[in-house]
């Protein structure tokens, strides 16, 4: 047992399994990632770039013969989402940047999920195809039209196996409807619609219908020069069609109630939690905006990140959130410089696993954390290609904290903030974890015994 | 409008006040000695707080910039200096700076979230704040320009001001608490003589020099009742752009500081 690690989820031990992307130490802006999101089933893994690609990986098959082995992860379909755009009315570049990407339920034997950049949404349908049809009696193999006078005999076309081809095709395009960034697109649990959230409004769609979206959410001051606060992020409850909830920059959540009236300018809960008097400081609204909201999986807590901490609020409970979880405490003195190098508005996003009972966040110099809500322990893991050998276990790492440096741990000057993860995403069932490290992707496994 | 019409009313204004006030300051003797006393003692609270304001405006002019700002960034450094413009009111050190250079571009246009949220619809409406083309222009010239230096020059509040008035428009005079032409001259100043380089770089890099700004600026609201040292901590800086000397050497100065805090 590695010292430090603990109980954290019933001695679960994290282990290397697989990192994607290149080991080059350039890194190209495109090659990116700036989204990591696991389908319903968890069998697909979808990341989106700077660069307006979307890469889906697949689970393959556990073999038998290979029972140490388990089920990786490998390229399954690869296509350009966005490309980048140019309005010319306000001249102005439009980013290629997939900002989010949301799986729809499986219904068929396609999946569908949505893509975003900072104005348009778009649903990709992703199909296999492993027959083509032959025989027809109009065309030939290639598709030309035959002579009609050629044709002499009727014959019933049939369908003979090809290669496995995996084909996207985008099937909606929900455009024109933002004047500010998308920064969260959420899939209602109706099926039917979803929203797409800027930083002042929040719209409603009907998948059949890209023309029209319902604005039910608009915080646009009537003078933008009252501007003091933005939505920065949005989602719907997983259970509850009516009930969606987001987060502002002045660090509070509201619980809006898509029944009471058409436009949900008026929320029907308020979480905000009073201010620490003796935390104040010239950056404490900065630090307080919450960079990521996300339901848990039961519906009856949500979870809200702001840029030190993680917080659990229950829905029954607005006045102070029921966990609250340090995720770099040691940064606190550092805000100035933070402020001063923006790396003070970086939007770290957080995730729970499949039973609600852990959650997963961010950090800098390729750190993530992990805490255990029951056993209310905690870990820092690193994303790094260095002891990057299949199932090796993770070390646990520590950042020290003024005073003397003990081996194996990193002072906090020696951080490096340009190593972010920003995005990591967790398995719906099992201990499988994706974690976003600038170009690289890699994805963790418990260890089996 | 007329600008010159508005400018005259603060001016006249801030006179007023200040004579109207004048003799009930001096009655309370002990307190200047408090302040001279709390002075000798000078804490870099102000220094440092001037300094995030001015890299807080620097940030705000590099939004300006852009067609369409990073709006969360854009707000929440917006209010950052509402923030310290609301201490410095209350503190007395926004007036004190108002009262030096009484008349210029009000901050609050610079703070103004309009600018930073322009969408092209509004633009056509014609609700283009007037401000934004004066910005511009200013900021042409700053496309490019060398990081590491700037960053110490924009943000060294002893580094000399320049007190030459830009007009930018006034469009309630009221309101017009305070200004911070004089900094932002400067930065362009400095931003103007520079060599080449890209804006984006300009933030790019650590500043060393901030690590101490952290301890004293995190956590420091807690403990904010400086009460008068403050105005006279940072007035030497602020209004003397020949002299760096102490102020409680200058009997003018002195007087002007008692002024000021009458007024507060």
């Amino acid at each position: 047992m590695i010292p430090g690690f603990g109980n954290l989820m019933q001695d679960v031990l994290w282990c290397f399994s697989q990192v994607k992307g290149t080991i080059d130490i350039g890194v190209t802006e495109a090659d990116i990632i700036s989204t990591v999101e696991f389908n319903h089933t968890g069998e697909l893994l979808a990341t989106g770039d700077k660069g307006g690609r979307v890469v889906i990986f697949q689970r393959e098959q556990e073999s038998k013969n290979q029972p140490h082995r388990r089920g990786e992860y490998n390229v399954y379909s690869t296509f350009q989402s966005h490309e980048p755009e140019f309005d010319y009315l306000k001249s102005l570049e439009i980013e290629e940047k997939i900002n989010k990407i949301r799986w729809l339920p499986q219904q068929n034997a396609a999946y569908f999920l949505l893509s975003t950049n900072d104005k348009t949404v778009k649903l990709w349908k992703v199909s296999e195809r492993d027959k083509r049809p032959e025989g027809y009696n109009l065309k030939d193999e290639d598709g030309r039209f035959r002579d009609p006078s050629m044709i002499t005999m009727l014959r019933v076309p049939v369908l003979r196996p090809m290669d496995l081809m995996v084909e996207a095709t985008p099937r909606r395009v929900f455009a024109n409807a933002h004047t500010y960034h998308i920064n969260s697109i959420s899939v209602n649990s109706d099926y039917e619609t979803y929203m797409s959230a800027d930083d002042l409004r929040i719209n409603l769609w009907n998948f059949e219908i890209t023309n029209q979206s319902f604005n039910i959410v608009d915080i646009k001051p009537a003078n933008m020069e009252e501007l003091t606060e933005v939505i920065t992020a949005a989602e719907f409850h997983p259970h509850h069609c009516n009930t969606f909830v987001y987060s502002s920059s002045k660090g509070t959540i509201r619980l809006c109630d898509m029944r009471a009236s058409a436009l949900c300018d008026r929320h029907s809960k308020f979480f905000e939690e009073p201010e620490d008097p003796s935390n104040r400081s010239f950056f404490s609204e900065i630090i307080s905006s919450i960079s990521d909201v996300k339901f848990s999986h039961s519906g009856r807590y949500i979870m809200t990140r702001d840029y030190l901490t993680v917080k659990v609020w229950d829905l029954n409970m607005e006045n102070r959130p029921i966990e609250t979880y340090q995720v770099h405490d040691y940064l606190r003195s550092k805000l100035c410089s933070l402020y001063e190098n923006d790396c003070i508005f970086d939007k770290f996003e957080c995730v729970w696993n499949g039973s609600d009972s852990v959650i997963m966040t961010g950090s800098y110099n390729n750190f993530f954390r992990m805490f255990d809500r029951n056993t209310k322990r905690d870990v820092t893991l690193e994303a790094s290609r260095e002891n990057s050998k299949p199932r090796a276990i993770l070390k646990p790492r520590k950042v020290c904290v003024g005073g003397k440096r003990k081996k194996d741990e990193i002072s906090v000057d020696s951080l490096d903030f340009s190593k972010k993860i920003l995005h990591t995403a967790w398995h719906p069932s099992e201990n499988i974890i994706a974690v976003a490290a600038t170009n690289n992707l890699y994805i963790f496994q418990d260890k089996v015994n | 409008m007329g600008e010159e019409e508005g400018l005259h009313q603060t001016q006249l204004l801030d006179t007023m006040f200040v004579r109207g006030l004048k003799r009930k300051c001096f009655d309370g003797e002990e307190d200047i000695e408090g302040t001279l006393a709390g002075f000798k003692a000078i804490p870099s609270y102000n220094l440092q707080r001037q300094s995030l304001l001015d890299m807080s405006l620097v940030k705000l002019q590099l939004c300006h910039m852009l067609v369409e700002p990073n709006l969360c960034r854009s707000v929440l450094i917006a209010n950052t200096v509402r923030q310290i413009q609301e201490e410095m009111t209350q503190d007395g050190t926004w007036q004190m700076i108002n009262t030096q250079s009484a008349g210029q571009t009000s901050l609050d246009r610079l703070v103004s979230t309009d600018i930073l949220c322009r969408s092209s619809k509004e633009q056509a409406e014609g609700k283009l704040v007037p401000v934004y083309s004066t910005f511009t222009k200013d900021c042409e010239g700053t496309q490019s320009q060398d990081n590491s230096e700037i960053m110490s020059t924009v943000t060294s509040p002893q580094a000399p001001r320049n007190l030459q008035s830009n007009m930018w428009e006034m469009e309630n005079p009221q309101e017009n608490r305070g200004n911070f032409q004089k900094s932002l001259d400067q930065i362009f100043e400095t931003l103007e003589n520079k060599s080449p380089n890209t804006v984006e770089d300009l933030f790019s890099e650590v500043d060393n020099s901030y690590y101490d700004l952290d301890t004293v600026l995190t956590g420091m609201m807690s403990n904010t009742k400086m009460g008068h040292c403050d105005v006279l901590e940072t007035f030497p800086s602020q209004t003397t752009t020949n002299s760096n000397s102490n102020c409680k050497s200058d009997l003018n100065e002195l007087d002007h500081i008692v002024e000021i805090l009458v007024e507060s």
